[in-house]
C-alpha cells in the first residue's frame, strides 16, 4: 500500500515535470510555434498506447498456448490502458491539427487505421463484457486480440508507405528526420511520464481482474453450497 | 502565445483522462472488494 501510494506521488510529479518540460523548457518550433508543443503528450501517448497492445497482444498468444487465466488478466490491462492512451492521442490530435492543417480531421491512410484501432479495441473490451462463461470470455476475447493486434503495425507503416495529410515520421523516419537534442530529451522525459502512469493504470486493472475471478469463485461457492443445503432439506422432508 | 488554448485544452485531455480511468479502476475495484466482502459473510454464515 506504502509502495502504491509512494508510486501514484512519483508519477503525479514526473507527469508535472514533464507537463513543465514541453511548455517551457522545450525550444520553439519555427513554423508551428507554440502549438507543436502538443507533440511530446500526443507521441508520447501514442508510444505507451502501442506498447500496452503490444502486451496485451502477446498475454493474448500466450493465454491461448497456456490457458492460464494470468495470461487473460494481463491481456485485459493492456488492452483498457491501451485504450486510454490511444484516447489521448485521438483527441490531442485534432487539437493540433486544427490551427495548422486548417482542419480538424481527415479520412487518410494514417488517421483511419488510428481511428479503426481504437474501435478494435473498444470491441475487444464490449466483447468481454457479453460473454458471461469467464473460459469462453477468455479464449474468444484472446483471439480477437491476436487479430486486432494486426492493425497497430499498419497504423506505424501507413504514413511510411502511402501519402497522407499526417507528417512523415520525425523519428526512425530514414534519412532528413530526426530531433533537436533538447526536444529529444523533453520527448524522452514525456515517454517516461506516460509509461510511469500507464505502469500504475496496468498493475490496477490487473488486480482488478483479480479481484473479479475471486469474486467469480466465491459466487460459484455460495451457489454450490445453497443447491446442497436444498437437496438436504427435499431429502428431509421425504 | 498564439493558440495557447488548443495547447492547454492538449494538456488537460493528458491528467482527465488518465485521473478519470484511475478513478474508475479505484471504483471498480471498491465494487468488488464490497461484493467478495458480502459473499465471504455469506458463507461463515451458512
Amino acid at each position: 500500500m506504502k509502495l502504491r501510494f509512494v508510486g501514484t506521488i512519483a508519477a503525479a510529479l514526473l507527469i508535472m515535470f514533464a507537463g513543465y518540460a514541453a511548455l517551457f523548457i522545450a525550444p520553439e518550433e519555427r513554423t508551428m510555434h507554440e502549438i507543436q508543443r502538443i507533440f511530446y503528450f500526443h507521441l508520447a501517448s501514442w508510444i505507451t498506447s502501442f506498447t500496452a497492445f503490444f502486451i496485451a497482444f502477446v498475454a493474448n498468444a500466450a493465454y491461448l498456448a497456456t490457458r492460464r487465466a494470468k495470461w487473460d488478466w494481463l491481456g485485459v490491462a493492456g488492452a483498457e490502458v491501451g485504450v486510454a492512451c490511444c484516447t489521448i492521442g485521438l483527441i490531442t490530435g485534432p487539437l493540433w491539427a486544427r490551427p495548422v492543417w486548417g482542419i480538424w480531421w481527415t479520412w487518410d491512410a494514417r488517421l483511419t487505421t488510428t481511428f479503426i484501432l481504437w474501435l478494435l479495441y473498444i470491441s475487444y473490451l464490449l466483447l468481454r463484457g457479453l460473454i458471461e462463461d469467464p473460459q469462453r470470455r477468455a479464449t474468444l476475447s484472446a483471439i480477437y486480440g491476436v487479430f486486432a493486434f494486426l492493425d497497430v503495425p499498419l497504423v506505424y507503416m501507413a504514413n511510411r508507405l502511402w501519402r497522407t495529410q499526417h507528417p512523415q515520421p520525425v523519428i526512425l523516419g530514414g534519412s532528413g528526420s530526426g530531433l533537436d537534442p533538447v526536444m529529444s530529451k523533453v520527448l524522452l522525459v514525456c515517454v517516461i511520464a506516460s509509461f510511469g502512469v500507464m505502469t500504475l493504470g496496468f498493475l490496477d486493472r490487473y488486480r482488478l481482474e483479480q479481484l473479479r475471478h475471486e469474486c467469480e469463485e466465491l459466487r460459484q461457492e455460495v451457489e454450490s453450497r445453497a443447491i446442497e443445503s436444498q437437496s438436504i432439506s427435499k431429502k428431509g422432508q421425504t | 502565445m498564439k493558440n495557447f488554448q488548443n495547447l492547454f485544452i492538449a494538456w488537460m485531455v493528458v491528467w482527465a483522462v488518465f485521473f478519470l480511468y484511475e478513478v474508475s479502476v479505484a471504483l471498480r475495484m471498491g465494487r468488488l472488494r464490497d461484493e467478495i466482502e458480502r459473499l465471504k459473510r455469506q458463507l461463515r454464515e451458512g
